[in-house]
């Protein structure tokens, strides 16, 4: 039974290759990811230590902030012919493309990271105290955790007036349990207290994604055929 | 309806005016904080209530997406008697068993593992029994607006409570913050119901519905592990209360409870009309010849 | 299923007393037909009479409020989607993909792999196969054919066309009835549902009039036009 994942691997690498052609999107949205870092940085000018204990909270806002202007745009190809209508008319399984997509995102999103993450750490003049391998698992599984709901959600707004101020709206209050463990998981780390450890966050977290990943699963087929 | 709700709606009345005396006057003066203390028996019934509209609204939510076809109908059937029956085992296993009625925590017996169980399912399959699938969406609607309206009403009291007796306004305790971001689900919950096309709005919003159910426990128990690695302020009486305050908390749920119900009731009669309407004019227009040009 | 080739006058499609509605609006008002193997159907009518909603009720994208549709022995069109090929107006192409690109990506939707095949039916509808232009670059006429090619991918049995020939020139019109008149005796079912009804004079089989949302004639020819 590869018909899924060959379909899902399919759309994957065809959305990857048409990202790759345009370069419109990722263009902006690295240079908006900038921008964010560079607005944070004027507002927030804390001393080194300081920065330790607030810059988990800061770069995830950043992230979830950037985040929501690449998600806002994960159906627009989409809904330009209504390539959806040959989607549902096919016996290509629904999952297939939401898995497709949301993976879609989630390599977007890492790019965005990957950027700005260096900017934060000049800017700021961090130093990771504590064991810095686990700052991938938090990262991963934190980004997961915002790209798996918000290509669900986006596809939920793709049908309502004001779609772009939905998505966030229905985005944030779902993924605040995301959003502290990930704060709070990147800051223990950051900090490097030996009494702390980042294991119960990390463990929230990929409860959370299990959870919601399975939910969006169960829940994307009948968002995708509703009228 | 003509004749029961007047009647109901005074009885409430007296019921409510009668709480609102015993909350001021009959109920003892709370030793440490005062006579502000009393803003409790506003505050806990109003969570209560809220959280206990936002639980039908999620059973309503299940029911609207599992209806449609008999085999996930069927499945949500058996899961929820299947519920039940385990909770039963699991509560006389626990009471048989002294280290694990040890591990319960504090001021839960075994029996409320079984009557949580029961309660769930017998609510699903009341709710099944005597509401349609397109009635049950009337349902989720009501129970979603009304959630929303207790819920502000536990988010401004609690806020009014903590400033004169703890100083703060506001505190990341884990009811509160649990109790502001249901608020956000389902502020947005409308919002989306709002915003959606009528043809898909109540597949939506049920889904939203589900995934917001789902997020609750996780904002639970987030905050208290968060809480336990950043101690705060407690905002609300711990430990064990009064029997004279237990007293005059319940009579003040009852009597909330009586005026959701009527609020439910009338919200709910409203929204079944309404559709009724809609449907009467889409059939009328069906029926209606329309002019065919020559 | 025991029929492998339908003959001419097994019932291929039903529909019973279709009806839907968007709020207060009745698009269709109590459709019912039966409709043949190995036929073209031209579908006419004038805007708002509910062509376009039919078709897509017997696509599976649209639930119809009420009433029945049996679709090659099924209840659901959705269930026998390996067998339809629906084109509507705008084009369910990606823009940016060249059309091979394109058919090569859809034809994996249905779980096939020949890029062959994707170049024979690139060709049958009179395009180059070769062509590494982008879709959203085409003119008119080519758009709608490439989304014809792609309605044809999985060799449906039953093909849905929704205005195929608008904005398209005449003499590529032409070859697409052509086309779809040599599909249809090659056995496919096909519905077209057009404004220019004149295209399908001589090669469609019927015509079916619709006018508020109910089929008001069926024609062998356009004289019902004449005389309305």
């Amino acid at each position: 039974m590869s018909a899924p994942t060959g379909v899902m691997l399919e759309t994957l690498t065809k959305d990857i290759r048409l990202e790759w052609r345009s370069k419109d999107a990722i263009n902006s949205m690295l240079f908006f990811a900038l921008l964010v870092v560079v607005v944070f940085s004027f507002s927030f000018d804390p001393n080194a230590e300081e920065s330790r204990q607030i810059a988990g909270g800061l770069i995830w806002v950043a992230f979830l902030f950037a985040s929501v202007v690449a998600l806002n745009q994960t159906w627009a190809r989409e809904l330009r012919n209504q390539v959806l209508d040959a989607y549902r008319v096919s016996p290509a399984p629904a999952n297939a493309l939401f898995l497709a997509k949301a993976v879609g995102n989630f390599i977007f999103v890492v790019i965005l990271e990957a950027l700005m993450v260096p900017l934060f750490v000049v800017f700021y003049k961090l130093r990771v105290l504590g064991p810095a391998w686990q700052l991938i698992p938090v990262a991963a599984l934190g980004t997961w955790a915002i790209v798996v709901n918000g290509t669900f959600f986006a596809a939920m707004s793709v049908r309502t007036r004001s779609r772009e101020i939905m998505l966030p709206l229905l985005l944030f209050p779902i993924t605040i349990p995301a959003l502290i463990s990930t704060v709070e998981a990147t800051t223990v780390i950051l900090v490097g207290d030996p009494a702390t450890s980042a294991k119960f966050w990390i463990v929230l977290l990929a409860t959370y994604d299990v959870m919601f990943t399975l939910a969006c699963l169960a829940l994307f087929e009948t968002v995708l055929h509703a009228e | 309806m003509r004749k029961a709700f007047p009647i109901l709606g005074i009885l409430t009345a007296i019921f409510l005016s009668y709480a609102l005396y015993l909350a001021l006057e009959v109920a003892p003066r709370e030793q440490t904080m005062g006579d502000v203390q009393r803003i409790f028996y506003y505050h806990v019934p109003s969570a209560w209530t809220a959280f206990l509209l936002f639980f039908i609204n999620f059973i309503a939510s299940i029911q609207y997406l599992v209806r449609r076809s008999r085999s996930s109908d069927k499945v949500a059937n058996w899961t929820l008697i299947t519920v039940a029956v385990v909770t039963c085992i699991a509560s006389v296993v626990i009471a048989m068993v002294p280290d694990l009625k040890k591990a319960l925590p504090q001021g839960t017996y075994p029996s409320s593992i079984a009557t949580t169980g029961i309660i769930i399912a017998g609510m699903y399959f009341l709710i099944r029994k005597y509401f349609s699938v397109e009635a049950v969406d009337a349902l989720a609607v009501t129970t979603a607006e009304v959630g929303v309206v207790f819920c502000t009403v536990v988010l401004v009291t609690g806020p009014l409570w903590a400033r004169p007796v703890w100083g703060i306004w506001w505190t990341w305790d884990v009811r509160l913050t649990s109790t502001l971001v249901l608020w956000l689900i389902y502020v947005s919950y409308l919002i989306l119901r709002r915003f959606s096309s009528s043809g898909q709005t109540p597949v939506m919003a049920a889904a939203l519905a589900v995934f917001g159910a789902l997020d609750v426990p996780l904002v639970y128990f987030s905050i208290w592990i968060f809480r336990t690695q950043h101690p705060q302020p407690v905002v609300g009486g711990g430990g064990s209360i009064d029997p004279r305050m237990l007293h005059v908390l319940l009579m003040n749920w009852l009597a909330f409870l009586c005026f959701a119900f009527l609020v439910c009731w009338s919200r709910y009669r409203l929204e079944r009309i309404k559709r009724e309407v809609e449907e009467t004019q889409a059939l009328e227009a069906l029926l209606e010849p329309r002019s065919v040009p020559r | 299923m025991s029929e492998s080739q339908a003959a001419p006058t097994d019932p291929v499609i039903t529909v019973t007393n279709l009806v839907k509605q968007f709020g207060r609006f009745a698009a269709l008002r109590g459709v019912s037909a039966s409709f043949n193997a190995h036929r073209l159907y031209g579908i006419l009518g004038d805007n708002g009479a509910g062509k376009t909603t039919m078709l897509r009720m017997l696509a599976g994208l649209v639930a119809p409020t009420r009433g029945e549709i049996s679709i090659l022995g099924t209840k659901s069109p959705r269930d026998v989607c390996r067998e339809l090929g629906y084109m509507a107006h705008p084009s369910l192409l990606y823009d940016e993909m060249s059309g091979m690109e394109n058919l090569h990506y859809f034809s994996r939707l249905y779980g096939l792999e020949n890029d062959a095949r994707c170049a024979e039916i690139i060709t049958a509808v009179g395009l180059d196969p070769m062509l590494s232009r982008p879709v959203g670059q085409y003119s008119q006429g080519m758009r709608q054919r490439m989304s014809l090619a792609r309605a044809l991918l999985n060799d449906p049995k039953i093909l849905l066309l929704d205005e195929p020939f608008s904005n398209v020139d005449i003499r590529s019109a032409r070859e697409m009835v052509k086309l779809l008149a040599h599909m249809r005796d090659g056995g496919k079912t096909i519905f077209v549902v057009t404004h220019q009804a004149s295209l399908l004079e001589g090669a469609a089989d019927e015509f079916i009039w619709m006018d508020g949302g109910l089929i008001i004639n069926r024609t062998p020819d356009l004289k019902f036009m004449e005389t309305a």
